[in-house]
């Protein structure tokens, strides 16, 4: 039992820290590790509330493939620290204080609901609660049709991450431009390229199609 | 062919020559247009006649036929057909409106020559023909009424015939308005008379107002002044008769035509026509023959002393019309109408007359600027002169006879009608003073200018400015260019002066007392049913007050000749010895200053208001203003939470959960 | 331990992720406040489903983590969209929406 309270306080300990971090920090980059750590923390709780198959997805899905995206893109993007513009405007002070307001509010809210098994461990729950055969069966019989909206949804996901993060012809000319012009990167997009403006934006610059191809497969892997 | 046949041609005709002017407008060329629209007036000149002699032909209780073309309405307690009456008092005013207005086409056929709206002036004039026959032959009255609001219509057409001229538009302006007046006035009446007797023909209602209506009933009286309203308009009587001597901006054979000769003697037609209902009706009645009376005397002093030779003749009109209100107004309709006829003759004739000498004149028509015209244009002269005698009653001339068959028919009826009487010979004195003022000035003492050019057969041109105020306008509108035609340059003016010339020194003889009393006789049938058929004065009363006419006329004529030719001198002494009356007359007894105080300007004032403040402070700025401006606070509110910034737009998510989760705690804890 | 404690700490989690959000303008930093905010909802999901015993709650959680990971993969790829078409990548100068 101690040992319970005992994890309960290291994790939660570190899922706060985690979050606190991941807002502090000024480095977008160390604000991912710091979600990594709130992650994996939080994968603990999680096991403590009995949901071994969910910690384990946590941790594998969230903590290492999710994650891994976000490392990605910080790094492609520059994880630069804060923009040039001073931090402005009364959200600076306004927003934690909402956010202050907002968990005053969902505390009073939980404390004071007249849950009755709110102040113990929770009702008794059966041996096989949380593990994999439970999740499965849950899924594929009762909750059947939020599982096949949800691969949907997924589907969706990233046939739309790849339109976004796809390179479009003639929206980026300055871009490529700038870098160096292969003769053999202008295949077949001579006639689109005619009907663009200038003309000159029409190189396919390899080196960025490498880092868009990099990003393709990641994305829809990451999420399974 | 019966005569309604014959009547149905009469109408048919003009309105044929109206179309084919009118959509032949780009196509006509030269002068054919003036011809078309005479010959078909000529041609419902002969149907009249033929109808004339077809009346004629049938015994004179038959004399009253109705023809229907077809029903217009019959439903509902209404029965109106688009019918024609045919009986010897429409013949007559059929006779005379298309004698006289083929006279004036021909006429018009030179004075308009040149003129850029040559065609359109012929469709005008024909249409204008075809709505007088449809108003003297309609057999009830809602074609009555269609006719009435036709010619008003064609009145303000040809009127601002010259459309660029101000001074023409606003005289189509303000004669529209006062037509529009009468009309409603006419309509009212007839409305009264179909309330109270459910018919809407002539028959109908003269037939049911015997039962219906008592002596004096107060709804007849009231229809009747209602029909008053509508003719004085109509005739220029008081007190709505100012629009008259403006409508004298329209062309000369116009005011020939519309305003002396035939539209404004439908007044005196509707009385006539209407005469059962004033008989029944005695007040309306002395009420139309009192407001008869002041309106010749009062159109008699106007005309005295204006000096716009036409707008003379205008005044001329309005008084020799109020002669005519009173004869019917008191009974004497024969005397009335046989005055209409006469004086259509000498009147057009004037008229023309008055336009040739313009011609001369180069458009100015100030009596100020003519004189000696006697040798230049001696057929103007005879011409004028004989309707100018006529006019004045100069004895054995057309006039003579008819007003004088008035006034005797006037005194006969006793009473208060001496009174009207004895004012109506004082200003017979006046008509012939006037008469001669206009012959004295324009044809005789020494020549202007203008007149010995033409003595020289250089006619003079005139600039192209408008006569009345001298403003410089376009020269292609009411100019007829380098050529000048007056009456003895140009044979059509001629051949349509001569034959009323005649007319106006002869037409006197169809009434004269005890020898041919044709016209009395003809129009006996319509006028059979009245109470005072068979009152008449004896035929040494109607002597007598001939001798009295003639006396006056001689007298007035040869005061004028002492004033305007022996003794000139005369004229400016009386002047400046009466100058008020002398103003208060050059004023026009002041009509139009006091319509511009009482009517003009404080409705003009409304409008400014209305549109100062009720237009700008009102609508404009309260209710779209305010509206636009709550649209625009609003939106203005609602646009500032758009900031375009992501976290604000969370703060506001945010904001909102927290403000719902307050709420459903407040209530749960509740 | 009893659940309140589970869920109060999903709730200051919550209540940090929403703080992130409406104070940091990098948009990958607000991404991840944003997964933060759906972690606190799946910790508390997870601590109702042990309160009554009922698997249903951690099926939710894990609904929750797909809808995460796609949000995350359409948000990085606008964010890569933007920093492609050499746009500012902050949340604040992106206010083209301004009414």
């Amino acid at each position: 039992m101690w040992f319970q309270q005992v994890m309960f306080f290291v994790a939660g300990i570190g899922a706060l820290g985690g979050a606190v971090g991941v807002v502090a920090l000024r480095n977008p980059f160390y604000s991912v590790l710091a979600l990594v750590a709130h992650l994996v923390c939080l994968a603990v709780l999680f096991l403590l509330l009995q949901a071994e198959f969910l910690a384990a997805a946590q941790v594998v899905v969230y903590a290492g493939a999710v994650m891994v995206l976000y490392v990605f893109v910080v790094a492609y993007v520059g994880g630069s620290d804060e923009p040039l513009r001073p931090e402005g405007g009364a959200l600076r002070v306004l927003g934690p204080l909402f956010a202050f307001v907002l968990v005053a509010e969902l505390c009073i809210a939980l404390l004071g609901s007249s849950l009755s098994l709110i102040d113990s461990q929770g009702g008794d729950v059966p041996a096989r609660f949380g593990t994999p055969a439970e999740i499965g069966s849950l899924l594929l019989q009762k909750f059947l049709v939020s599982f096949e909206a949800a691969s949907y949804l997924l589907l969706v996901a990233a046939v739309g991450a790849v339109v976004l993060a796809r390179r479009r012809r003639g929206l980026e000319e300055d871009e490529t431009s700038g870098l160096s012009t292969e003769a053999g990167g202008q295949p077949k997009g001579a006639p689109a390229a005619a009907k663009s403006a200038g003309g000159a934006g029409t190189v396919r610059p390899s080196g960025m199609s490498a880092t868009s191809s990099r990003l393709r497969p990641e994305a829809p892997g990451g999420n399974h | 062919m019966s005569a309604t046949s014959y009547g149905w041609l009469v109408l048919a005709f003009p309105l044929v020559g109206m179309l084919i002017c009118a959509f032949g407008y780009r196509r006509l060329p030269g002068h054919s247009a003036g011809w078309i629209g005479s010959l078909a007036i000529l041609l419902s000149f002969v149907a009249s006649i033929l109808m004339l002699l077809e009346l004629e032909s049938r015994p004179e209780d038959q004399r009253e036929l109705v023809d229907a073309a077809f029903t217009y309405v019959h439903s509902a307690g209404i029965n109106v057909d688009v019918s024609i009456l045919v009986d010897p008092l429409s013949v007559f005013m059929c006779l005379v409106v298309s004698g006289v207005s083929f006279l004036i086409h021909v006429y018009s056929v030179s004075y308009m020559d040149g003129d850029e709206g040559f065609v359109r002036y012929f469709a005008y004039l024909n249409y204008f023909v075809f709505s007088m026959l449809l108003l003297v032959l309609a057999a009830n009255f809602v074609v009555l009424i269609v006719g009435w609001a036709f010619v008003g219509a064609a009145s303000y057409l040809l009127i601002s015939f010259w459309y660029r001229r101000t001074t023409a538009t606003r005289a189509g302006i303000k004669a529209f308005v006062i037509n529009v007046i009468g009309d409603v006035g006419l309509v009212i009446g007839a409305f009264l008379l179909f309330d109270a007797t459910g018919e809407l023909d002539f028959a109908g209602v003269f037939g049911a107002a015997d039962n219906v209506f008592t002596t004096n009933d107060g709804p007849l009286v009231a229809a009747c002044l209602m029909l008053l309203v509508g003719a004085f308009a109509k005739s220029a009587q008081l007190p709505l008769h100012t629009w008259l001597p403006d409508a004298m901006e329209g062309p000369t054979p116009v005011s020939s035509l519309i305003h002396a000769a035939t539209m404004v003697t439908a007044g005196v037609y509707l009385i006539a026509r209407t005469h059962r209902l004033f008989e029944l009706a005695p007040l309306a009645a002395d009420i139309g023959a009192i407001i008869g009376t002041a309106t010749l005397l009062f159109a008699a002093t106007v005309a005295l002393v204006v000096t716009d030779l036409k707008r003379v003749i205008a005044y001329s009109t309005i008084s020799q019309i109020g002669y005519m209100v009173l004869g019917v107004s008191a009974a004497a309709y024969g005397a009335g109408l046989f005055h209409l006829m006469t004086h259509a003759f000498f009147k057009a004739l004037l008229f023309m007359g008055a336009g040739s000498v313009i011609g001369a004149m180069a458009g100015n028509q100030s009596l100020d600027r003519m004189g000696g015209f006697r040798k230049a244009m001696p057929f103007t002269f005879v011409t004028f002169t004989a309707g100018a005698l006529a006019l004045a009653g100069f004895p054995l001339f057309s006039g003579f006879f008819s007003k004088d068959e008035v006034l005797a028919y006037t005194l006969h009826r006793g009473g208060g009608f001496v009174a009207l009487a004895v004012i109506g010979y004082l200003a017979a004195g006046l008509t012939a003073f006037y008469a001669f003022r206009m012959v004295f000035r324009v044809f005789f003492r020494a020549p202007v200018p203008e007149a010995r050019a033409l003595e020289h057969g250089h006619p003079r041109h005139g600039e192209p400015h408008n006569p009345t105020t001298g403003e410089p306008e376009d020269p292609h509108v009411g100019f007829d260019g380098t050529e000048h035609h007056n009456a003895e340059s140009s044979w059509p003016m001629k051949a349509a002066m001569g034959p009323l010339a005649v007319l106006a020194v002869i037409g006197g003889y169809i009434g004269i007392p005890g020898l041919t009393d044709t016209l009395e006789h003809f129009l006996e049938p319509t006028f059979a049913d009245s109470r005072f058929a068979d009152s008449k004065p004896s035929d040494g009363a109607e002597y007598i007050g001939l001798g009295v006419g003639a006396l006056i006329a001689i007298t007035a004529i040869a005061a004028a000749a002492l004033v305007f030719l022996r003794r000139r001198e005369l004229r400016l002494v009386v002047r400046e010895r009466f100058d008020a009356v002398h103003t208060l007359l050059f004023r026009k007894w002041y009509f139009d200053e006091a319509y511009n105080a009482a009517v003009v300007r404080p409705m003009a004032a409304f409008g400014r208001f209305a549109r100062n403040v009720i237009e700008t402070r009102f609508v404009q700025e309260t209710i779209v203003g305010g509206a636009v401006g709550l649209v625009r606070a609003g939106s203005s509110v609602a646009r500032s939470v758009q900031s375009g910034y992501l976290r604000a737009y969370a703060a506001l998510l945010v904001v909102g959960v927290t403000a719902l989760g307050v709420y459903f705690l407040i209530t749960s804890a509740g | 331990m009893d659940v309140s404690w589970f869920l109060v700490l999903s709730a200051f989690i919550f209540g940090i992720g929403a703080a992130g959000v409406l104070s940091r303008r990098n948009p990958l930093v607000v991404l991840l406040c944003l997964e933060l905010m759906l972690n606190g909802a799946n910790l508390a999901l997870v601590a109702f489903a042990r309160m009554h015993g009922d698997g249903g709650g951690q099926i939710f959680a894990l609904i929750v983590m797909v809808i995460a990971a796609c949000e995350v993969a359409v948000g990085l790829g606008i964010i890569v969209a933007i920093f492609r078409r050499r746009l500012p990548v902050d949340v604040d100068e992106l206010s083209n929406l301004r009414g």
